[in-house]
């Protein structure tokens, strides 16, 4: 190697860097794929949780009927009577996805079944998001950065929790779409191109048609245009990056039925159209001041000033006036409390009601992300080192998404993407500080003559006794000598001699920043071990944590392994026998899993669209047993299904859930209070638990003979004796308890003839028993 | 396509030639049965009879064929009927396979059908041959009452005749009826008849005259699972790679006295000697031996409470349907597995190869009502036919999977009615050449060889307009 040209070396390192990158990034996308597979060899191949079911159920009805049943789908099989057009309120992006990755397969004759390509989506856009972080952080700090960053994210587990395989849900490939979009937006701002503009406005057209999550992207790319006008970065490749996004991506996200025309009408979007049109008066400015003369040009801007504050604090006064005639401002439920995170839990108790939708707490962030978390400053820092447009926008990233993950934890998935980059930023910087210091004082000790060849051996030597790991971010700095100063160049592959020089003349600067030789082999250790540190966790929370498909529930005991399938006992039972037009009651949870895995019609679902009906259910369940009998009947329901969690000791059953029915219920029909279920204060089930809760139609579903399995009715969850063991139901019976008797399910008595008999027994000899009428009417206030 | 070439059982064609030479088959006033003894066996839910039959000539021209007859209603549920002429005496009795076929008689009278026993060599005048019929009833136990609740044990009915009836005289006869348990509610007198036990006699009749009938109903307990599958399909896709993989879909229902009102689990777990007697939660399926890689799932996923146990004679599967099934209530899986090819597909002597597997449901005491065997041979195979014991209904169909370019020829294999007697191995021959094993193979590594030369072309083709 030192006989050959400097130049032909250079080319073959260069070559070498990018195919090795090339195959560490094919290796990370195995990675982030086979991390997911935890959950299917665990337990098996099946789809997970409440949400996917339902884009699950929407995947088989898109191949079953193709792409125009499915945007004209009206599901009658839900929120009965009212019924859900699916077409029009759902996000078609990963039912869509899977769809035609299902119809490509089976094109090819791959016998692959719909459920099994809706298992393995999630994994496989799990790489592909790993891919888009890499080209993202190589945009912003180059390949070094790039492939520690996507490493990170491969494994980080916050996506995981959201991408295991079996999870098939729109944040499995929004993840990809969102990094996706920020890195052509990013690609666009460094190089100007059209090109990319055009690719990026596409990739913000898939992002809204997979998640909700796009308003985030909305409303940061404008800030962070707003934010390079301010600090005096603005540029025609901004102007590029920015006015086609706003104006292509607004025409195709109004494509998308649930969003239509709230492109352009909701605060949501306010933002971008607000920062176009400043991006405008900017471009407008910097024109004139082009053609202008300096003196004329103060002129034309006090003019202009004049005339146009007038015209924008007209303009400013219409719209707020606008804005605010609509109670909620024009914001969305979801958007107000992320905006004021009190806004839920005052106004939305369904929104409150969702563990996902609460504050996350400090130990979450460190399980979810980690050592990231002490690695992202040292990223922030190295992002002003030096502040480029596209650093700007990752710290301005991170900064936005920590805020929004602090108001939900769900939101945690925004913020692991940013963690990730940040952290690969962090470390890929530390590596190459810590390497380079190595690279120039090992020619001191050796005493090689030659120091460029021996600087590569030495910096190989020392990388290749540590970890595997490391070995990529040696084999990365290798490459990244070169190409270090590439994307702030802007220029494009052929300029290898200048790059040259460049890096030649970086190396002399970087000679300054050498430290001491054994601190830096020392850094570099305790670095590995963070990141050893890191991957460990993360195989922990890939395997253990998040690999639970939550319809099956195992234990360990003495005697191996123990399975509770009981929802899934309970589904088939309803699905084969009962009929097919049956109606079954159930908390909204429960919904999409009633119509995916029963096909049986439901009234309320986990899309909790409309609380009045929501509130009908909870109020039925907080209801004593005629009332609730009346209710349901009214809705022409058949069947009532509960989650008994006190046999087994399963916690998220409907007991602990009661609460919020009450709650829920109670916030449209008043004569549901909460207090009346609560015992000073407190939520109880013992014999202290006040008399409505101990006739309210859920503790009976749930409590209906259950002394009778040990005698004394000990709720293994609540770990107390319940309060009222004997009682008998009069206006249901039960018609299916699973094994273990997790899932409860009951059948409304049909009306009796008797009753009627009896009025008009009552009505032959209304005078004699008129008192005994009075008494029957008190005894039943829900008449 | 070419039309499917069916074999036609050889006993049919010797069948048509025998009717064409014996056009003037005796009338059954010809013949006589001089003893009958008949053992019904009602302890599970498929009804099999056994049949003793000492026939006589009496007439002047040899006789070559036999007629049992059945009346119309046990005619809509017989799945099988056997037939087998005893040879020898006592100890040193051997029996041959008769050739049973549905025939027609004129003169029947109140619909009668008839099927007919070929005999082996005629039976000549004043000879006397004994037969050993079989035959099984599938849905003639009627439930009554026809709804119960848990608590209730299973009662059904039986209908018959206490006289076997027959084209025949008959001199004597006897029937034995077997029932499950002691617990007879009712039964029919038609003297003499006696009760032992759990045993019912009726008879001995002497003399009576051809098809004579004396209905009787016996109402008894029976609380054998009444499994009934409504619908499989067995699919047996052959790869010659080393293995067959199967897979059955089952429609599984329980056909006993429907299940009424309230399903207390707490009554199912703690009384499990009075509470659900008639449900049962176990099944036993008899696998092949050597089977590997076994599922048992549903539509929504693995059904976690299956016990395999292989030894070197046969595999017995253990399945629980995810919830216990009593009367009325259904249930659907999936049972799939592989077998090691060389054990099923065999090189037959003129070069073609054929597959031999088992005709029927690997369930233990179940019936289907309609059964359909789809062998999916590997693509490129040529002629296939199918070779079974018994007559179904055949067509073929091409199935696409795996890369498949023209398709897998299927030969798909019907019958409706099948009881456990119908396991019996049957054959599907075809041509194959060992070649097409290498087309999927070679079609892949020409799509990858092609993309990597796109992209070789790619990375050395500048398209740029500018050359900069």
């Amino acid at each position: 190697m030192a006989e050959m040209e400097n130049a032909k070396g250079s080319t073959l390192r260069y070559a070498c860097g990018n195919v090795l990158s090339f195959f560490i990034l094919i290796l990370i996308g195995v990675l982030a794929f086979s991390i997911r597979l935890f959950s299917v060899i665990k337990y098996e191949s099946v789809i997970h949780e409440f949400d996917p079911y339902f884009n699950y159920r929407v995947t088989q009805f898109l191949t079953k009927n193709g792409i125009y049943d499915f945007w004209n789908w009206f599901d009658d099989r839900t929120w009965y009577p009212l019924g859900r057009v699916i077409g029009g309120t759902v996000y078609p992006g990963l039912t869509l996805t899977a769809g035609s990755l299902w119809w490509l397969l089976n094109s090819l004759n791959i016998p692959l079944s719909v459920e099994t390509v809706c298992v393995f989506t999630a994994p496989i856009f799990s790489a592909y998001a790993a891919w888009a972080t890499y080209l993202l952080t190589k945009e912003v700090k180059g390949t070094g950065a790039g492939l520690t960053a996507a490493v990170l994210l491969a494994m980080v587990p916050s996506y995981i929790s959201r991408s295991v395989a079996g999870s098939y849900d729109n944040e499995a490939v929004a993840i990809f779409a969102l990094i996706f979009t920020f890195y052509l937006y990013i690609k666009t701002l460094n190089t100007g191109s059209l090109f990319y503009a055009t690719l990026n406005a596409l990739a913000y057209f898939y992002m809204v048609c997979s998640w909700g999550g796009y308003t985030f992207i909305i409303n940061l790319i404008p800030m962070h245009v707003l934010l390079c006008i301010v600090t005096g970065r603005y540029s025609s490749r901004l102007y590029i990056a920015y006015a086609p996004l706003v104006v292509l991506g607004t025409l195709l996200a109004a494509l998308v039925p649930v969003v239509g025309f709230n492109a352009v009408m909701t605060s949501e979007h306010f933002a971008s159209f607000l920062v176009f049109i400043i991006l405008h008066v900017v471009a407008l400015v910097y024109y004139i001041k082009g053609i202008l003369s300096p003196k004329m040009f103060k002129v034309a801007v006090t003019l202009v000033v004049a005339v146009g504050v007038v015209v924008c604090c007209a303009m400013m006064a219409v719209l707020v006036a606008l804005v605010a005639s609509s109670p909620t401002k024009g914001w969305s439920g979801r958007s107000l409390s992320l905006l004021d995170p009190t806004y839920a839990s005052k106004y939305i108790p369904i929104i409150a009601s969702v563990s996902e939708h609460q504050p996350p707490t400090w130990p979450s962030y460190f399980m979810d992300i980690n050592v990231l978390a002490f690695l992202v400053p040292a990223g922030i820092i190295s992002c002003f080192l030096p502040l480029s447009d596209a650093s700007s926008f990752v710290v301005l990233y991170i900064v936005t998404s920590v805020y929004f993950s602090g108001v939900m934890v769900r939101l945690m998935l925004v913020l692991a993407p940013a963690a990730c980059i940040m952290s690969g930023i962090a470390l890929s910087e530390a590596f190459s500080v810590f390497t380079r210091s190595i690279k120039f004082q090992m020619p001191k000790l050796l005493d090689d003559s030659d120091p460029v060849p021996g600087d590569i051996a030495s910096a190989n030597s020392v990388v290749q006794s540590n970890q595997a790991k490391v070995e990529k971010h040696s084999a990365v700095d290798k490459s990244e000598g070169t190409l270090k100063e590439r994307p702030q160049k802007k220029s494009k592959k052929k300029e290898k001699e200048p790059l040259e020089k460049a890096s030649i003349k970086s190396q002399i600067e970087k000679k300054l920043l050498v430290l001491p030789l054994e601190s830096s082999v020392l850094a570099i250790l305790l670095l590995v071990l963070l990141g050893a540190f890191y991957v460990v966790h993360c195989v922990w929370a890939a395997a253990e944590a998040y690999s639970a498909p939550s319809i099956v529930l195992t234990s360990h005991n003495h005697d191996g392994l123990h399975v509770f399938d009981d929802f899934r006992e309970a589904y088939a039972w309803l699905s084969h026998n009962t009929e097919v037009d049956d109606k079954v009651a159930s908390w909204w949870d429960y919904g999409y899993q009633t119509t995916a895995m029963a096909n049986r019609t439901v009234i309320v679902d986990n899309n909790t669209w409309n609380n009045t009906h929501i509130a009908t259910v909870g109020t039925a369940m907080s209801s004593p047993e005629k009332a609730a009998w009346e209710i349901f009947n009214s809705l022409d329901v058949k069947y009532v299904l509960v989650v008994f969690g006190g046999l087994v000791g399963y916690p998220s059953d409907d007991i602990n859930k009661f609460l919020w029915m009450v709650r829920i219920g109670g916030g449209v029909f008043p004569h549901i209070k909460e207090p009346d279920y609560l015992r000073d204060g407190q939520y109880r089930i013992d014999s202290q638990a006040t008399p409505t809760m101990l006739n309210c139609l859920m503790y009976k579903l749930s409590y209906y003979r259950f002394v009778e399995t040990d005698g004394k009715g000990f709720d293994r969850v609540r770990r107390t004796e319940i309060g009222k063991k004997y009682f008998k139901l009069s206006h249901f019976e039960e018609v299916f308890t699973t094994h273990h008797w997790m899932v409860r399910i009951y059948k409304l008595k049909p009306p009796k003839n008797r009753i009627r008999g009896k009025t008009k027994k009552s009505k032959s000899s209304p005078k004699t028993s008129a008192s005994k009428k009075d008494d029957r009417v008190k005894k039943n206030p829900w008449r | 396509m070419e039309p499917p070439l069916l074999t036609i059982p050889s006993a049919l064609i010797f069948f048509v030639f025998a009717s064409l030479i014996f056009s003037s088959t005796p009338s059954p006033q010809e013949l006589q049965i001089v003893n009958a003894e008949r053992r019904i066996d009602l302890s599970s839910h498929i009804v099999r009879v056994f049949l003793t039959l000492k026939v006589e000539n009496t007439g002047t021209s040899p006789a070559s064929e036999v007629l049992l007859a059945f009346p119309p209603t046990q005619f809509e549920h017989l799945a099988l009927v056997k037939a087998a002429a005893a040879v020898g005496k006592r100890k040193k009795k051997s029996y041959t396979p008769l050739t049973v076929k549905s025939s027609e008689l004129i003169d029947a009278p109140n619909g009668a059908k008839f099927f007919s026993v070929l005999l082996l060599n005629q039976l000549n005048a004043g000879e006397t041959v004994t037969l050993e019929i079989l035959y099984a009833l599938t849905h003639s136990l009627e439930p009554f009452p026809e709804e119960i609740s848990q608590s209730e044990p299973q009662l059904v009915y039986f209908r018959d005749s206490a006289i076997i009836l027959s084209p025949y005289h008959i001199k004597e006869q006897t029937t034995f009826i077997k029932t499950p348990s002691t617990k007879v509610e009712s039964y029919t007198v038609v003297e003499p008849t006696n009760r032992a036990n759990t045993e019912l006699k009726y008879g001995q009749y002497n003399d009576r005259a051809p098809y004579s009938y004396s209905p009787i109903i016996i109402h008894f307990e029976n609380n054998h699972p009444f499994a009934v599958v409504e619908e499989l399909l067995r699919e047996v896709e052959i790869s010659h790679w080393g293995s067959i993989q199967i897979t059955e879909h089952y429609k599984l229902v329980h056909a006993g006295a429907r299940h009424r009102g309230v399903f207390s689990r707490v009554e199912y777990q703690s009384r499990p000697s009075i509470s659900g007697v008639s449900s049962f939660k176990h099944l036993l399926a008899r696998l092949p031996p050597r089977v590997h890689s076994v599922y048992y799932r549903d539509g929504i996923g693995n059904i976690s409470s299956s016990h395999l146990r292989i030894d070197s004679k046969k595999s017995e599967l253990e399945i629980e349907p995810r919830y216990p099934l009593f009367g009325g209530w259904k249930s659907t899986f999936v049972i799939g597995y592989g077998l090691p090819l060389q054990d099923f597909v065999f090189e037959a002597p003129d070069g073609s190869r054929y597959l031999n597997f088992s005709f029927g449901c690997p369930i233990l005491e179940t019936i289907v009502d309609k059964l359909t065997i789809k062998v999916v041979l590997p693509e490129g195979s040529k002629d296939p036919n199918a070779a079974v014991p018994f007559a179904v209904d055949q067509h073929m169909e091409t199935k696409y999977s795996y890369l498949d370019v023209v398709g897998r020829p299927v030969v798909v294999l019907e019958k409706n009615n099948v009881v456990p007697d119908h396991i019996t191995p049957f054959q599907v021959y075809y041509k194959f050449h060992p070649v097409f094993m290498l087309a999927e193979p070679l079609m892949l590594i020409t799509a990858f060889f092609l993309l990597f030369v796109t992209c070789v072309a790619y990375l050395h083709i500048d398209l740029s307009i500018q050359k900069s």
